[in-house]
């Protein structure tokens, strides 16, 4: 309309130059004006103007990817000033972290905001992977963003890893000393690969500059262009999946509410109370930070990160092929395959019905026993290579016992199938069930009862 | 030529076209990948002078048979066996890169990482290490011993011939 632009032409410059940047009021009052803020925000617009009133339930999500997201952010945030006062060259990195602790206000609560950040995005990125796994958030037009989610796991383990080694004191050193040689173990390809993580023979200045540039450069952008592609992903699939009873029909046009107020709200709720607990406990409980590392005393015992620590258990327990190579390429090429394989039952039900949240439960009490019984067998009672003294430990330490896991895991998903009239998608879940509560007894072993020696031992 | 076939031709090089193309842009994420890698790996060991790679031990006298000496500047113990000869044992644990210690009471090495043990030849005692320590090649001229530190010498176990004997 002509006398629109007659009036824009006689407002004030600030009101013209408010109005450029903004489109519309930024606290919309009717629901016309909330649906649009949230096309014309950059930032709002990752959502729908509505969504499926379902879907905001927080106990359907936990909002454990948006967790994700916030901790990732105040990573981001708190890594940069970091930088500012960090020296990535091994006579200085120890020192620079020492100044930043004793000289600069906040330094101390920065680097461990940093830290536990750091340590609960493994944490909430795992349980964001079995909040989609339970309620079958990777069925169809999800089936890829699950393999995104992966490479995004993939990304906040190495992130973690790199920015371990940098404090460079002796927990740095030797964990990535332990890490790094783990790869020697891989054939053919391995003493390359450490070479070039390493930059060199053994972990030094080249070492150091590698992580560094890996840890607050190359991740970092991975993260950015992988993140928004996962959120975009999720638009496409039209939001979250949507939650079902048993036995309810999967509805096509689900009632819908609008993004402001009612998921935003929400969002801002978690990430607040994150973020408050994030500060919290960073008040309470500083970053570890050890003796300067010292490249010719290892401590005793040497550990690797906690997360690690899994691997590190089975390393005790099967030959290092089969620790550091067989065994995660089979609990990757897993993972990798949960969307593909053709299971027939609708997503959206917690644990896909009755009768598989029931079977997972039996499934985790089972892995939650078993687990612990097989360590304290091949600690005391069984010694493999020494049963077949014949064969060399490659074969009697990794192919057979590996094996006989797989053997037994396969029986245990015929047996529910037959036996107990599983549908695929309960067995498989099963399995998975049986696989990660296993992975997490064996990093509770890892942790809590390895002592000197890595010697088993009674906490306390 | 008939309509039919030439749709069918058309569409043949048009996927044809896509498919360079998408060859192309793998070629490019693989070149991409291998200017990092490239940048990631050890750079050539600068033209150091023999005198750095090389550490002169000391004359033969100064170590008792049975002996084993820290040369930590080397990163090598220097063993010197009854019968007399010398080995220059990498103090690198070979299970997971940890830093063995001589521990003279009970005569081995002993990994403060994983527990493994080690004889003064090097030899595994006490797995989990799956190999004896790694050598450095040794040269004895004038009754002074020489380690060369350029290379490591890897081997599954302890033999007679690793042994540089001084005479
Ligand atoms: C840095 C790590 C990650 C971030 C920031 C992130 C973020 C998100 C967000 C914000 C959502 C929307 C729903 C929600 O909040 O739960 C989501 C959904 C999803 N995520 Fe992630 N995620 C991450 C890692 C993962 C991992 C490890 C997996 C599993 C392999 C995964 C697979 C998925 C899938 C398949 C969906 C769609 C689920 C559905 O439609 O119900 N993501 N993610
Ligand atoms: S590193 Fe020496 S025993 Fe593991």
């Amino acid at each position: 309309m002509p006398g629109e632009n007659l009036q824009r032409d006689q407002d004030s410059l600030l009101r013209r130059v408010w109005g450029s940047v903004f489109k519309g009021p930024i606290v919309p009052v009717d629901d016309r004006q909330r649906r649009r803020t949230v096309l014309d925000f950059l930032i709002l617009h990752i959502h729908p103007p509505t969504v499926p009133v379902s879907t905001i339930r927080y106990t359907h999500t936990w909002g454990l990817g948006g967790m994700s997201l916030v901790l990732f952010l105040v990573l981001a945030l708190t890594g940069i000033l970091l930088m500012f006062v960090y020296r990535p060259v091994p006579m200085e990195a120890y020192s620079s972290i020492l100044t930043l602790q004793r000289e600069v206000m906040f330094g101390s609560f920065v680097r461990s905001i940093h830290h536990w950040s750091a340590n609960f995005l493994i944490i909430v990125a795992l349980l964001h992977l079995l909040r989609v796994y339970f309620t079958g958030g990777f069925h169809r037009e999800r089936q890829f963003n699950w393999i995104i989610g992966l490479s995004l796991l993939l990304l906040v383990v190495l992130a973690n890893f790199t920015g371990y080694l940098l404090a460079w004191d002796q927990l740095a050193y030797w964990a990535t000393t332990i890490m790094t040689s783990m790869l020697a173990y891989i054939p053919v390809a391995g003493l390359w690969l450490q070479r070039t993580i390493r930059g060199g023979t053994g972990i030094g200045a080249a070492t150091l500059t590698n992580f560094f540039t890996l840890h607050t450069t190359i991740f970092p952008v991975l993260f950015v262009i992988f993140m928004p592609w996962h959120f975009w992903r999720v638009r496409k699939a039209g939001g979250v999946v949507l939650p079902r009873q048993e036995g309810e029909a999967p509805s096509d046009k689900p009632d819908r509410a609008n993004t402001i107020p009612s998921l935003v709200t929400k969002e801002l709720a978690v990430a607040l109370v994150l973020l408050a607990f994030v500060l919290v406990f960073s008040v309470l409980f500083h970053a570890p930070l050890d003796q300067m590392a010292n490249p010719g005393m290892s401590p005793n015992p040497a550990r690797a990160p906690w997360y690690f620590m899994g691997i590190q258990e089975l390393l005790l327990h099967f030959h290092p092929l089969f620790a550091v190579l067989f065994i995660p390429i089979t609990a990757v090429l897993f993972l990798v395959s949960i969307p593909y394989l053709k299971y027939g039952d609708d997503p959206g039900v917690w644990f896909i019905s009755e009768k598989g949240r029931r079977m997972a439960v039996v499934s985790a009490t089972v892995a939650f026993v078993v687990t612990p019984a097989l360590v304290l067998l091949d600690e005391f009672f069984i010694d493999l290579p020494a049963l077949m003294p014949g064969l060399p430990t490659e074969i009697s330490n990794g192919l057979i016992p590996y094996l006989l896991v797989l053997g037994g895991l396969t029986g245990y998903y015929l047996l529910l199938k037959n036996k107990y009239e599983a549908s695929k998608a309960e067995a498989v879940q099963s399995v998975f069930v049986f696989l990660f509560v296993s992975f997490v007894v064996l990093t509770i072993v890892g942790v809590w009862f390895r002592g000197e020696g890595m010697k088993l031992v009674w906490p306390l | 030529m008939p309509e039919e076939l030439k749709n069918l031709k058309d569409k043949s090089r048009r996927s044809f076209l896509s498919k360079l193309w998408l060859l192309l842009g793998v070629a490019l994420l693989v070149e991409l990948i291998w200017v990092l890698v490239s940048f990631l790996r050890p750079r050539k060991p600068k033209a150091e002078t023999d005198a750095q790679n090389t550490i002169i031990a000391g004359p033969i006298d100064r170590f008792e048979p049975g002996s084993v000496t820290a040369f930590p500047q080397g990163k090598f113990y220097l063993a010197r066996l009854e019968g007399g000869g010398f080995l220059a044992l990498s103090r690198v644990c070979t299970h997971l890169g940890c830093t063995v210690p001589w521990v003279p009471d009970q005569n081995r090495f002993i990994c403060p990482c994983h527990a493994s043990s080690f004889d003064i030849t090097g030899n595994v005692i006490n797995p989990p290490a799956p190999r004896a320590l790694d050598l450095f090649q040794i040269e004895i001229e004038n009754n002074i011993v020489k380690v060369f530190l350029d290379r490591t010498v890897k081997r599954k176990r302890y033999r007679d011939d690793q042994v540089t004997k001084p005479f």
